[in-house]
């Protein structure tokens, strides 16, 4: 996957109207796309977990917390990625995320070694089978973005924030 | 929900979303076709919204969970808002690629109400 900013006029480093420091990388470009992916994934694990908790919390307490915590992350992760260019939330990102990607694993491979801990579904389950896959390889590319896109230095004694308003 | 309604939601957001992903991917900005895919498809999801209040008191009530139909209409419907919005922060390619992953999600979503419409409560 290319990793070239796309280099359209609309692209300039001018903040939008934004009171963000220049040295910030921007949301910006396919990171953007990762983001809604993030955020659609945020609205569907809330929707169904709020369901799922306010009809019948007491048939799958196990399943239907989980589905509640994977809603929190996914909103976590989604708005930390997009305040990402701050060295807080990027630091945020990396804990949502990492914790996403476990929970994957560990809830994908649990529903299938002890599927009776799963019988009703949950966004992790079979490793997001139930999402095509996107709940496992959501996370990966999460990361990747974080890798690729730190946040300009890390974070200074002197802010250059301050001395660039 | 009716069945050839839901197959003509379907239809346009499955086009819409093929639609500005080709167009995203191949490099096209955000334009009047683009955004208004994204327009037609929500106009449809408020129709929905009409017929789905009006459909249990015409013979054709939900047959499961309204409670879980409901929240999904109401992220269907919302979520083009937020993501057209989020997709015109920025005039890229990426913007309508993100355009298109808004649309085929609502594809899913429609598919996603229609099962819950027809499909009974522990079925």
């Amino acid at each position: 996957m290319s990793t070239a900013r796309p280099t359209t006029p609309s692209d300039s480093s001018q903040p939008e109207g934004s009171s963000a420091a220049p040295t910030r990388p921007r949301m910006r470009g396919i990171g953007r796309v990762l983001v809604i992916v993030y955020a659609v994934m945020a609205l569907g694990a809330t929707g169904r977990s709020f369901v799922q908790i306010a009809r019948a919390f007491d048939q799958a307490p196990l399943a239907y917390t989980l589905s509640a915590v994977s809603a929190v992350v996914y909103i976590v992760a989604t708005l930390a990625l997009i305040w990402s260019g701050r060295p807080g939330w990027y630091r945020v990102a990396w804990v949502a995320i990492v914790f996403e990607l476990a929970g994957v694993l560990i809830v994908g491979t649990l529903s299938l070694t002890h599927p009776a801990l799963f019988q009703h579904q949950t966004v992790w389950s079979q490793f997001g089978l139930g999402y095509v896959l996107i709940p496992l390889f959501l996370p990966m590319a999460g990361l990747w973005w974080l890798v690729v896109h730190r946040p300009s230095g890390r974070v200074p004694a002197a802010a250059p924030e301050e001395a660039a308003a | 929900m009716i069945l050839w309604f839901t197959v003509v939601q379907l239809a346009v957001a499955v086009s819409a979303g093929l639609f500005c992903l080709i167009m995203g991917f191949a490099g096209k900005r955000p334009n009047d076709w683009t955004v208004g895919s994204l327009a037609l498809v929500e106009l449809l999801l408020v129709v929905q919204v009409v017929m789905a209040i009006v459909s249990p008191f015409a013979g054709n009530p939900a047959l499961g969970d309204p409670l879980e139909y409901g929240v999904y209409l109401v992220s269907a419907v919302l979520l083009p808002i937020g993501g057209v919005v989020w997709a015109l922060l920025e005039r890229s390619r990426w913007s309508t690629v993100i355009l298109g992953v808004v649309a085929l999600s609502l594809a899913v979503m429609i598919w996603r109400m229609q099962v819950i419409w027809t499909t009974p409560v522990g079925g």
